[in-house]
């Protein structure tokens, strides 16, 4: 049977045929639709969200000890929290098969950095897959688990966003058991005291041998044959690019990526004039690959920075002297559009948060999730963007230096929070930090789509959850200055803001509306502008709410007065409560009058 | 109609306006033809109120999921603006389908930095032969919901790729409630009816 499915739907549909009865993660964008897939579809596979991605590859540790296949999914930055366990387990090995799904985002679509995680399995030296669409993402998990287990190491499976998010026709294969095994006490294994890691680590050396090995022979790398004096080496995504622009050129094509088959790529290399290495963002095979002694060209022609594209491909063949003709528009692109970035949803709470903090000019440190986006044109609320967590640590450091006569403001959701941001909060309570902090509490992970967390009572099976209560937690931690606000009432959380700045010691500001998209959808009555009134002074567009257009009309200035889109407005009377004219007032009201 | 056996199909819009439920769509149409397809898009940061765009590309053999400048046969734009700013992407003899929505982004509104295009259609129009302007906005409120927009333009690409109407009647009936089948079958037949020749009368 075939089905149209996204790389992420074919990666979960893999982990069901693989028998895998384990899966955790936390969200985190390209990779999020793997853990949601199989909970939605394929409910043989326990699926959870963790608090962040460290505990989901401890968890994953323990199901793959326990016997059982494990699946661990996480963007790429996601890894970097998951490092610890991940270099330690590459000791360890396995017991029931487990994989670690990277899913990496070259381009930054919805990413801080665009670092290339192929390095992390040569860094742990375990084995790197990297399929290059849906079908090879489904077919690859499943050759993941048998390498898994036969090689006893964990494995990498790298996507990008291109494939995580394209989607391709499947063909499916039937579902298996996975290995029946249980728990065998084996302490020299999996107790990673220095005396059994120095010896884990020979085995660690003897695998890579045995790997080096294996990836001349699996059909993983393949070479095309197309009788071309011109050779290209290729994998992930790029190989579809490059076939589609240079389909005649004979390819070698690399499934498997770590340890690189330089046996074959040197055979390959002899049998051809020129070969050029198409590889995103970093040499990362093109290096290895001139450090065995054998010639090859790649980034010189394709560059180290972004996505590729078929043009990419095209403009660095034809640098490389080897294809003529380009893809090209004869269509003149549109000079000087304007620019379209993302914003907060019409009604949405962190809105009031950020119109209070602008006001008070404060430097905010800010962290990732939909708030990220108060950093953007005309909010330009937030001051330092730097990973998961960070924001409490980095206003403690601001505040710690006096770096800001206005005084510093951090920033946080709830999920973020709950991942890593706990720790943070431990630090000001213990170094007696006066930095003061805002957890933007929209009761969901917003901006991945809307995913359960551990103070939403859901699990992502949709089962009644354990709740942790972020009030009682952050009081337990030492907090006495804790305030819970409603942050659309502007003059009131203003107020909060400057009286938690003035207190002494650690504050923690917690907000206290949903989401207005989800779990569902909150309308309440819309405003609307009474234009009569308006005197079009801007202030509320200044407040970015797409809700809120330029009218027609415009003032003796020149300028527009506002207008509001009824079927956008949400109703949450932010911009009535900042127009200094009132001319902002509700639907209703303006109907009567 | 011309017949061939590949097409690359660019939908662009902003984030909410159904862009990507549209290229499930065509998607599931051009497979239940019995075609190789791939379909390409970015989720994330661009689904509140950015740029959502969706490449689908149609064939016996399809290798990039993505679509090359200047190598569209079709672009569906679900805002006018955007259509404009989508043109290089377009083939010169392809089609572009555009509904006449604007939506202005708060950034223009707010700055005088930058303007909003007066009319995006006329400027397509300047650049390629095939360029149709829908008033989906409007048929849609005729048929009393503007989430409809999204079928309309379905309706009006429908003439440009060789399936047949029941086959993109089968998928829609599929995708969406039922409740709402009846008017959405309206909404692809109104579109089906509007055509390059018509567009310009
Ligand atoms: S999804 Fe929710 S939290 Fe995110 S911007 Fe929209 S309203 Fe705000
Ligand atoms: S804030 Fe009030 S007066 Fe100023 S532009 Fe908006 S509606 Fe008009
Ligand atoms: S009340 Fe004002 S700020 Fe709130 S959603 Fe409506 S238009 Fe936007």
């Amino acid at each position: 049977m075939k089905e149209l499915l996204s790389g992420n739907e074919a990666v979960a549909r893999g982990a069901y045929e693989a028998g895998v009865k384990l899966a955790a993660s936390y969200p985190g964008t390209p990779s999020t639709e793997i853990l949601e897939t199989i909970a939605a579809r394929h409910r043989s596979i326990y699926a959870q969200w963790s608090p962040n991605e460290k505990v989901a590859y401890e968890v994953g540790i323990g199901a793959s000890l326990g016997g059982a296949r494990a699946l661990v999914t996480m963007k790429h930055v996601g890894l970097n929290v998951a490092a610890d366990p991940f270099m330690t387990q590459a000791y360890t090995g396995v017991n029931g098969g487990f994989v670690i799904v990277s899913a990496d985002d070259p381009e930054m679509h919805s990413s801080q950095n665009e670092q290339d995680n192929r390095f992390y399995a040569r860094f742990a030296q375990i084995p790197l897959l990297e399929p290059s669409d849906s079908q090879e993402c489904k077919d690859m998990i499943v050759t993941a688990y048998e390498l898994s287990e036969v090689f006893d190491t964990p494995v990498m499976l790298r996507l990008t966003t291109r494939i995580s998010h394209s989607k391709g026709v499947v063909e499916l294969g039937d579902p298996a058991q996975g290995p029946d095994k249980k728990f065998v006490k084996e302490p020299s294994k999996y107790v990673m005291i220095p005396s059994n890691a120095r010896v884990r680590h020979v085995v660690v050396r003897e695998r890579l041998q045995k790997l080096r090995q294996f990836t001349e022979e699996t059909p993983l790398n393949y070479v095309e044959n197309n009788g071309s004096k011109i050779g290209i080496i290729t994998g992930g995504v790029s190989y579809h690019y490059a076939k589609e622009v240079a389909p005649d050129f004979d390819y070698l094509k690399l499934g498997f990526t770590y340890p690189l088959p330089l046996k074959k790529i040197a055979e390959f290399v002899d049998t051809h004039e020129k070969v050029i290495v198409i590889e995103e963002l970093e040499p990362f095979c093109e290096e290895q690959i001139k450090a065995a002694g054998i010639k090859v060209a790649g980034k010189e022609y394709f560059g180290h920075l972004g996505e590729l594209s078929p043009h990419r491909v095209a403009e660095g063949l034809k640098k490389a002297g080897v294809v003529d003709k380009i893809l090209v528009s004869d269509i003149e692109p549109e000079k000087g559009m304007f620019p379209r970035p993302p914003v907060l949803c019409p009604g949405c709470p962190h809105r009031g948060a950020f119109m209070a903090l602008r006001k008070l000019g404060v430097a905010v440190t800010g962290d990732i999730g939909c708030y990220t986006l108060g950093v953007l044109q005309p909010l330009n609320a937030i001051d330092s963007c730097i990973c998961m967590g960070a924001s409490i640590g980095n206003a403690i450091g601001m505040e710690k230096v006096q770096g800001y006569e206005k005084g510093t403001v951090a920033v946080i959701g709830d999920s973020t929070f709950l991942h890593s941001g706990i720790t943070g909060l431990v630090d000001a309570v213990y170094n007696n930090s006066n930095v003061t902090v805002m957890i933007l509490d929209n009761s969901v992970t917003a901006m991945t789509g809307g995913q359960e967390h551990p103070s939403t009572g859901r699990t992502l099976m949709g089962e009644k959850a354990g709740v942790i209560n972020i009030e009682t937690l952050v009081q337990a931690l030492g907090i006495k200055n804790y305030r819970r606000v409603d942050p659309y009432d502007y003059d009131g959380i203003l107020n909060i803001i400057k009286e938690e700045m003035a207190n002494p010691g650690p504050s923690v500001i917690h907000t206290n509306r949903p989401c207005v998209l989800m779990p569902k959808r909150i309308m309440d009555e819309p405003y609307t502008v009474d234009l009569e009134l308006c005197n079009g002074c801007s202030a509320c567009f200044r407040i970015s709410c797409p809700a809120i257009a330029a009218a027609k009309e415009t003032n003796e200035h020149g300028r527009p007065k506002a207008v509001i889109d009824d079927t956008l407005c949400t109703g949450c009377t932010l911009c009535a409560q900042i127009c200094p004219t009132e001319a902002i007032v509700l639907k209703s009201q303006m109907v009567k009058g | 109609m011309k017949e061939k056996d590949n097409y690359s199909i660019l939908i662009v819009g902003v984030g909410g306006q159904g862009v990507l439920l549209a290229s499930e769509i065509i998607t599931e149409v051009a497979m239940g033809a019995g075609l190789d397809v791939k379909k390409s898009e970015v989720h994330g940061m661009a689904q509140r109120g950015g740029i959502v765009s969706s490449h689908v590309r149609i064939a016996p053999r399809v290798y990039s999921p993505t679509i090359g400048y200047g190598q569209a046969d079709i672009i569906v734009a679900f805002e006018q603006a955007e259509g404009l700013r989508a043109m290089d992407w377009m083939k010169k003899d392809g089609v572009a389908i555009a509904s006449m929505t604007r939506l202005v982004p708060a950034i223009v509104t707010s700055s005088k930095q930058f303007s909003y295009p007066d009319d995006s259609i006329d400027e397509m129009k300047k650049k390629a032969d095939r360029v149709i302007g829908v008033p989906a906005d409007k048929i849609a409120m005729e048929l009393g919901n503007p989430r409809l927009v999204n079928t309309i333009l379905m309706g009006v690409m429908s003439n440009y790729l060789p399936f047949d109407s029941e086959l993109w009647l089968d998928v829609i009936r599929k995708k969406v409630k039922p409740k709402f089948v009846d008017v959405n079958v309206e909404a692809f037949n109104r579109g089906r009816q509007i055509q390059l020749s018509t567009a310009k009368g």
